[in-house]
């Protein structure tokens, strides 16, 4: 099913911003944007505040990100799967995403520099996005929201 | 929760009757407090795991149960092939094969105590914690096969450890039928320099004292007396765990139509264990329990060279090696037939019994050791397998604490610093990479574990044998 997008213009009003939301055991991460993609790059960010203050870290490194799901919730889980990934092999911690989406494929690019411990005081290793309370979803003012829960 | 929901059993035993899609009863092993206290996801995610294809018996909640991913963690189910049954990603979990290790020093605490600082400062600098943390050994294509395969005695063969560190391990440290084709190429990348690494969370290493003997007959045989010094490391399967998880829950997810399975919740992710995809996943997660074990036994031998640094010429034996993530092939007694039935414990510890033929002769009469981990600067628990706990949730037992507060709250509520200074004032020290990490493992954060323990010990699930209490804690 291609993904369907819509950018009326009051919600173009709304920040683009990103917020964590309460689970037990893990973390929510939640991006809030006008467009689809804002809202992936905002959720995005608030995976790396998981694990450091996403302003300790400098955008010299980037990388390219692509992938694909069959709805926007995979693709969402897919995203960030591909980002702990690369977190992991590459011991990176990304600042800012640059997210295009196009008929359920993502093609991204992800800046960030190499994990700082004294500097980062990386808190947790992040094990995967999970499809807990994952949803991709408008709300009333048209904004664009993206969650899942991150298992840490 | 409100106790309202359930049918009370006995003292520890709350049921709910199958409804709406429930193929069988949902049950909980929990004293009216525990259960009160418990998250309502629980009664939800239990009972979704009732729903599913194959499910025999009861979905099972243990007394730490809490809001898990999919299925609670705490959660057992047992799924028969022959009716069916169906294998679930997100019944393992992320962390496959997680688990704790107890090794025993052979010091007492007042032997310990001059050198507390020195042992601390060398078990922080042999064993690689928290996040990025690299290990000093690097896996060829030729290794990672042989890891994948053999487990901890791949481990052993390399030189890490002694033979008969084996019989103190869960399937004797390798897990037969791991198929490491089916192993993704990502998720060896990502493991190929993590291995002998603690990783973070709620992982760690930690040197305890034996602080009370609840069962002297079975603590002898276990060789725990009080006063003396043991070691727990507590991690799992790092990175390529992670992956092989992430993976196969996507892919599960995206056939279950296909398998005509309806999901309740997507995160119940599952393929028929008669499936291509079951059985690929089944021989991609033996080969991640092959790697916990692998990755533990290098742990250990690395803790071995830090303690002997310290303390030249003590050696350190094996008490045992239990997995609390994972799906196993056993037999289990249901309605009077010997089954063979694909038992899920996610956050759920494996509790043989006496005289169950897996274990080894030592373990015979007094059941195997059912290690409970706390968190930091609180108990942890040495526990033995019962005959009645095969009867309750197909000898299984709980974990640890489980958290009582989100890492978020508890990064509001203290500070890192704060902490170790206060946990110092305690006399236990605390090494750890990172103050958040500290913050968001705050003992207050989790349950009491005692209080866990103790109903499961009352419900039968396990006896209680030893206390433990932290005097070193090296957190990842």
């Amino acid at each position: 099913m291609p993904i369907e997008r819509d950018s009326p213009l009051n919600s173009k009003l709304i920040t683009p911003h990103w917020e964590h939301f309460e689970h037990k055991a893990d973390i929510g991460i939640r991006g809030i944007a006008p467009t689809l993609e804002q809202a992936f790059e905002q959720a995005a960010i608030a995976m790396t505040a998981v694990v450091t203050d996403p302003n300790l870290v400098s955008d010299a490194t980037a990388i390219t990100i692509t992938c694909t799901a069959p709805d926007t919730e995979l693709l969402l889980a897919s995203w960030i799967n591909e980002l702990i990934y690369e977190m992991a092999v590459h011991g990176l911690l990304f600042k800012r995403y640059q997210v295009a989406i196009d008929n359920g494929k993502l093609s991204a690019t992800a800046f960030g520099a190499a994990v700082d411990q004294q500097k980062h005081q990386p808190a947790v290793e992040i094990k995967g996005a999970t499809f807990t309370e994952l949803r991709v979803y408008q709300q009333a003012d048209d904004a664009w929201v993206a969650q899942c829960v991150v298992d840490v | 929760m409100d106790t309202s929901q359930f049918i009370q059993r006995d003292e520890t035993c709350w049921e709910i009757k199958p409804k709406g899609a429930m193929r069988v009863p949902a049950i909980i092993y929990a004293d009216e407090q525990l259960l009160q206290d418990m998250d309502q996801k629980v009664y939800e995610q239990l009972t979704n795991v009732a729903t599913l294809p194959g499910i025999v018996e009861a979905a099972y909640a243990m007394p730490d149960a809490h809001w898990g991913y999919g299925f609670p963690i705490g959660g057992v189910a047992a799924f028969d092939p022959e009716l069916g049954g169906v294998v679930s990603a997100g019944g393992v979990g992320f962390d496959i094969s997680c688990g704790v290790r107890t090794l025993h020093t052979g010091l007492n605490i007042t032997q310990l105590e001059p050198h507390k600082q020195a042992l601390a400062d060398a078990l922080y600098r042999t064993i690689p914690a928290g996040v990025g943390s690299r290990g000093k050994i690097h896996l060829n294509h030729k290794a990672m096969l042989g890891m994948l395969t053999g487990g901890a005695q791949w481990a052993l063969e390399q030189g890490y450890g002694e033979e008969h560190d084996l019989e103190r391990i869960e399937e004797h440290g390798c897990m037969a039928g791991a198929e490491p084709h089916y192993v993704s190429p990502k998720a060896r990348e990502r493991q190929k320099d993590e291995m002998g690494t603690l990783g973070s969370g709620n992982h760690y290493l930690e040197v305890q004292r034996v602080s009370k003997i609840f069962d002297p007959a079975v603590a002898k045989v276990f060789g725990l007396h009080v006063d003396d010094v043991v070691i727990s490391i507590h991690c799992g399967s790092r990175g390529l765990g992670h992956q092989i998880g992430t993976e196969f829950l996507k892919d599960m997810a995206m056939s279950a139509a296909q398998y005509q399975i309806v999901l309740p919740d997507r995160e119940l992710a599952c393929a028929p264990l008669n499936s291509p995809l079951g059985k690929h996943y089944l021989g991609a997660m033996r080969a991640a329990i092959n790697c916990a074990l692998a990755n533990r036994q290098i742990i250990t031998h690395l803790t071995r060279q830090a303690v002997a640094s310290v303390f030249p010429g003590l050696h350190l034996d094996l008490l045992y090696d239990v997995s609390h993530n994972t799906c196993k092939l056993e037999q289990h007694t249901v309605n009077g037939q010997k089954k063979s039935l694909f038992v899920h414990r996610k956050g759920a510890t494996r509790a043989f019994g006496p005289d169950h033929p897996d274990l080894p002769d030592v373990f015979k009469k007094t059941g195997q050791p059912v290690l409970i981990g706390g968190s930091m600067g609180t108990s942890s628990y040495v526990l033995c397998g019962t005959k009645a706990s095969e009867q309750r949730a197909f000898s299984s037992a709980c974990h640890g604490a489980g958290r009582a507060m989100s890492r978020s709250k508890a990064t509001q509520q203290w500070q890192g610093r704060t902490l170790i200074e206060q946990l110092a004032a305690q006399g236990i020290i605390i090494r750890c990479p990172s103050m958040r990490g500290v913050a968001e493992e705050a003992p207050l954060a989790y349950k009491d574990v005692s209080a866990v323990v103790e109903i499961a010990d009352r419900a039968g699930l396990a006896r209680k044998v030893a206390r433990l209490e932290p005097v070193i804690c090296i957190k990842g």
